[in-house]
């Protein structure tokens, strides 16, 4: 009975929950379009885990989702709300892009140098919405769905310099330098038996630690922390609550910016002119709230995502369109966010039993 | 004090029997009894965590029993929820306030039991009904004012009202003084007054026990869980009452040996600050404070001395003047250097200064010193000390329940949390303590064990400032005590031998002759 009670009250299992019910309105949708919801979903499963390389692909779909996914997960622990991390992610590609085709160095030294150039470009984003926000009382919220156009356009500006453009025709920067590619190397791709397999699912894993080593371990998660929750106390402690707000910003937008490299070193190798926004940021906040905002539950949540969007892409091939996928991860968001309602009713039903 | 008894000893309203009330294991309600008449104020007396709520909330049918029976009006009844209490005639006055902030006095008065006429809300009925219940009791209000525009004592008029307006007749009012100022009491103690004349019978949830003596007829004390005993207060003292509360002897005399003050600590010269509004708070006040004493700052609230302890802590700026702590130069300084140089305080507001609620208790004790060793090695926190020091702390300072180093402070009640802030700015041991309202909605064991540690920083010849609301708090502490009205010290009385007239005259504005 306790040990019943015990697991009823952990949240994992009401994510779970969630999940499911997704599928189960997006099966309604299918039915609705005439789809059967077993082939689509037989389709999806099949996407995923038919083949080992699949498997691959899938990770190499999370990683860049596993650290804007962070990238919130990390503002939302330390008390603000990084809505920005699709334009950090934007500014990531494009810095560790412009390294990337414009330097040539030896890949020890150039995968991590267009790495640090994508971090500090993430950075220094956050940061100017966090000055804003220290100096001027802007509200973050506001000023970073601004940043993040102001990033889309710059992008799209950048893409079309010359030193950039790829040359002759297409909306396209030429291809990164092999020296920055983030790719594992030939005998493993092959072995893999896929084209796109990188470091950035295992960048990603080290990052995760890295950032719960600060949160639960280090000064700086403490002091983060106490901004984030009681910011009133921690100046009264001592500790300068403006300062604080800009390093967790800072941070923040440092693990989108890397995400964007990841994306490009690892996966596109170019940017190419966007008609809108790609979603990257965006769907960081979806895997931050279903992995509860800690960076372990990132990890699975990004996968999750990374599945979703992979396997999905498969879905066209049995007539059911993609979009089923946003269907499905719009509403485990509205579950997970409904979450209480469902341990309310399941805290009934073993009371009564 | 002349209070009249409108006790009718023949007719039981409410009748309590052996209520027990179990949570998984633990006991909150241990076989209690219970008898309210018509017309009584009946007190309910226990420390924090005793199981007072507890047994209200069996009385207003948010909790079931787990055994024992309810007698109202001498019939058995068993409440399904708390709405059929009220239906019933019991209603329960919060001790925080439910009132929607931006809806009139009388929309939130009427709440859920609108009259109406076809679709729409009779608020002229509503309005004369909330009126002729105001006039009825003497609690003048104006029914079109705005929640969020009136004090703190017209909201609980609000809320008294709101269970009238339901026809309760059993009103139990939980720690209904905790956040009113003495005006705000005095004028609560007649509408008990007045409510009781009228028939209706008073259940008080309090710790303090000046307000049991002066307004109740009978006291049930709960400790721990279990019934101790109900006395006529006419009977008793509040020495008795408080030995019975806690379980022992309480020593309400503090004992205080007579020490000469030393070298000067904290010196405050000709402060000008303005508040939120730009309107000038400080005008030109000044303040020192030496070493072994412990200097009392009384004064009606809103005179400064919240901006003052603000500006002394680093949290707000002044316009213009002097703080010196040591003759260090401490203007408009930041909360760390403040720190840093000598001063430590406790909060008025432990939920919002004192404590980050959602952090452990152990992660709390080191607010101040998480960046120091042992806590912290080259920015790794570590944990083994952090735990050994709450720990010693948690023991030594009684925080209860024990063992709860690692879980989050807003789980400890509110005594305890102030427990939590005290050993950790006790044990920071500066050369100035300020101590802003320490003993607010503690009990009497918990305020004893506090002001022992006040008077043990100035035996140790630290230099205390306190700043409270509750004169008797500062009449007993203080070797000194400076007066603070609009702005300014407006007179300084040693703390031996303090009248409490003239300190009250001084504190309404008037100048010392």
């Amino acid at each position: 009975m306790r040990k019943r009670k015990s697991i009823l009250e952990t949240s994992v299992l009401y994510t779970l929950i969630a999940i499911v019910l997704g599928f189960v309105i997006g099966a309604i949708f299918l039915v609705v379009a005439g789809i059967s919801p077993a082939a689509a979903y037989g389709k999806l499963i099949d996407g995923v885990f038919g083949k080992p390389k699949f498997m691959v692909w899938t990770l190499v779909y999370a990683s860049p989702l596993i650290f804007t996914g962070m990238s919130v997960a990390f503002s939302l622990r330390t008390g603000v709300f990084n809505i920005g991390a699709e334009g950090q992610f934007v500014v990531g590609s494009l810095a560790a892009c412009a390294i990337g085709i414009l330097v040539d160095l030896p890949a020890v030294i150039h995968v991590p140098l267009c790495l640090a150039a994508a971090a500090a470009a993430g950075f220094i984003w956050s940061y100017l919405v966090g000055l804003l926000k220290v100096k001027r009382g802007i509200h973050e919220v506001l000023s970073y769905i601004m940043f993040n156009w102001i990033a889309f356009y710059l992008s799209n500006y950048a893409v079309n310099t010359a030193v950039l453009h790829k040359e002759g025709n297409g909306e396209a920067t030429k291809d990164v330098l092999d020296s920055a590619r983030l790719l594992f190397p030939q005998g493993i791709l092959k072995a893999l038996n896929c084209t796109g397999a990188n470091w950035g699912f295992i960048l990603a894993v080290a990052a995760a630690v890295l950032m719960w080593v600060i949160i639960e371990k280090t000064t700086l998660g403490y002091r983060l922390k106490a901004v984030g929750y009681n910011k009133e106390a921690a100046t009264f402690g001592g500790i300068n609550a403006d300062q604080s707000i800009l390093t967790a910003l800072g941070i923040s937008g440092a693990l989108a910016g890397i995400g964007g490299a990841v994306q490009i070193l690892g996966m596109a190798g170019r940017i190419s002119q966007f008609a809108g926004q790609e979603g990257y940021g965006f769907e960081g906040i979806t895997v931050a709230l279903i992995g509860g905002s800690s960076p372990l539950g990132c990890i699975f949540s990004g996968i999750f995502y990374g599945a979703m969007k992979y396997g999905g892409a498969k879905l066209t091939m049995v007539g059911a369109p993609e979009e089923v996928i946003d269907i499905i991860m719009g509403c485990v968001i509205i579950f997970i966010a409904i979450s209480s309602v469902f341990k309310g009713l399941l805290m009934k039903v073993v009371k009564k039993k | 004090m002349g209070r009249v008894s409108h006790m009718d000893e023949s007719t039981v309203v409410i009748s309590m029997q052996e209520i027990v009330k179990k949570f998984g294991d633990f006991t909150a309600n241990d076989h209690i009894n219970l008898c309210v008449h018509k017309g009584e104020v009946h007190a309910i007396l226990g420390e924090n965590g005793a199981g007072k709520s507890t047994l209200m909330n069996v009385l207003c049918g948010l909790y079931k029993p787990t055994s024992g029976q309810i007698f109202l009006n001498g019939k058995e009844i068993s409440f399904s929820s708390p709405k059929h209490a009220i239906d019933m005639g019991i209603g329960m006055v919060h001790q925080h306030f439910m009132l929607i902030q931006p809806f009139t006095v009388t929309d939130n008065i009427i709440l859920g039991v609108e009259p109406v006429k076809g679709m729409v809300v009779d608020k002229k009925t509503a309005r004369d009904k909330v009126l002729e219940l105001s006039e009825r009791y003497n609690m003048k209000i104006d029914p079109d004012a705005k929640i969020e525009d009136i004090s703190v004592g017209m909201q609980q008029r609000v809320e008294i009202l709101k269970v009238l307006y339901r026809g309760a007749d059993v009103l139990i009012l939980d720690e209904p003084t905790a956040s009113l100022t003495p005006q705000e009491i005095e004028g609560l103690m007649e509408i008990i007054e007045n409510l009781t004349a009228d028939g209706k019978s008073i259940l008080l949830i309090t710790h303090k026990l000046k307000e049991i003596t002066a307004s109740s007829d009978n006291c049930t004390i709960i400790r721990q869980g279990k019934y101790i005993d109900t006395v006529k207060v006419s009977e008793v003292n509040e020495n008795d009452l408080a030995a019975m509360m806690v379980g022992r002897d309480v020593n309400f005399k503090v004992d205080k040996k007579e020490q000469k003050a030393g070298e000067t600590v904290l010196e405050v010269k000709n402060i000008h600050a303005k508040d939120y509004r730009g309107v000038e708070i400080l005008n030109g006040l000044n303040l020192s404070v030496r070493r072994g004493e412990i200097v009392g700052l009384a004064g009606v609230d809103g005179n400064g001395q919240t901006e003052l302890v603000e500006i002394l802590t680093g949290l707000r700026k002044a316009e213009s003047g002097e703080v010196t702590v040591l003759g260090k130069n401490l203007f408009n300084a930041t909360p760390k250097q403040t720190f840093e140089n000598g001063i430590s305080s406790i909060p008025a507001d432990r939920q919002k200064h004192g404590l980050v609620l959602e952090f452990s208790n152990e992660d709390n004790m080191i607010l101040q010193h998480f960046e120091e060793e042992p806590y912290s090695h080259k920015g790794i926190l570590n944990r083994k000390a952090i735990r050994e020091h709450a720990t010693e702390l948690m023991e030594k300072f009684d925080v209860r329940p024990r063992g709860t180093e690692g879980a989050p402070s807003g789980n400890l009640s509110g005594g305890n949390q102030q427990k939590v802030i005290i050993a950790r700015e006790v044990t920071n041991d500066k050369e100035l303590l300020i101590a802003v309202n320490p003993t607010r909605g503690l009990d009497v064991g918990a305020i004893e064990f506090v002001h022992k540690y006040l008077v043990e920083q100035r035996n140790k010849n630290r230099a205390v400032l306190l700043v409270s609301f509750e004169l008797d708090e500062i009449m007993s502490l203080s070797d000194r005590i400076e007066v603070i009205f609009d702005g300014q010290i407006t007179g300084s009385v040693p703390g031996k031998d303090a009248d409490e007239k003239e300190l009250g005259y001084l504190m309404a504005g008037g100048k010392k002759a």
